[in-house]
């Protein structure tokens, strides 16, 4: 079994990724890597991650996030948004400084409001 | 334990026992996770370059109330004050950089040393 699963599904012109597992060293972190490499590729500019089912992250899948931030907000007019992120996940962001640098939100319906 | 990621693992898994052992409260036990997963996934691929022809060295003591965990490579060496700080203005965004942060975030006391026939060890020390 991977140590990520991800299903992908659309909300309007918004696509949500829904993970579930590890984003860490190895695995996870290649499988958020390939899955956002693929959005960016089929033009996908409206990007939310549901992180609900995301029990444990380290510093390779921060950088993942940091990762998947560039890219798809790099892309003329992209937007990427977190969804329902775990405790520890939201304590990882602040000590890092990087909750100030994602839009975060607790409910999928703001979260897919928060969208222009 | 040889340069491969999934070493990673089987050294947290190890940690975790070890953890349960010493008494260490969850959150002391989340960090010590935390904290050698960076080591070990930092000797692996920043160290010995995931050379399987290298080994991961990694020791650990256990003790009522504390933990200490020493992790060697077989790397080129390393000076922890030249990684930058990733919470520093444009380091913020990079996309790594960010695991010696967290292990000294995590660890109650942390250095590292050279080793005598090359490479690194850090020692690492929590406490309940």
């Amino acid at each position: 079994m991977s140590e990520l699963n991800m299903k992908e599904r659309q909300a309007g012109d918004v696509t949500v990724l829904d993970m579930d597992g590890k984003i860490t060293i190895g695995e996870g972190s290649v499988a958020l890597r390939s899955a956002v490499r693929r959005l960016v590729k089929e033009d996908k500019k409206k990007v939310l991650l549901n992180l609900a089912g995301v029990s444990y992250i380290d510093s390779s899948g921060i950088g993942e996030l940091v990762s998947s931030y560039t890219a798809i907000e790099g892309k003329g007019g992209g937007q990427l948004k977190l969804l329902n992120l775990t405790q520890k996940l939201q304590d990882l962001l602040t000590i890092t400084k990087l909750l100030t640098v994602f839009d975060v939100y607790e409910n999928e319906a703001d979260a897919l409001n928060g969208f222009k | 334990m040889p340069s491969r990621i999934e070493s990673v693992e089987e050294a947290a898994t190890v940690a975790e026992k070890l953890a349960q052992r010493s008494g260490l409260n969850p959150e002391a036990a989340y960090g010590v996770d935390m904290a050698i997963r960076e080591a070990v996934g930092n000797a692996v691929v920043h160290g010995n370059k995931r050379n399987e022809s290298k080994t991961v060295t990694i020791v650990m003591i256990s003790s009522p109330g504390a933990l200490e965990i020493e992790v060697s490579d077989q790397g080129s060496g390393f000076d922890p004050a030249s990684v930058p700080d990733p919470t520093e203005g444009d380091n913020v965004l990079k996309t790594s950089g960010r695991g010696i942060f967290f292990m000294r975030t995590f660890m109650d006391e942390v250095n590292w040393f050279p080793n005598a026939g090359g490479g690194t060890t850090v020692r690492m020390n929590k406490h309940s």
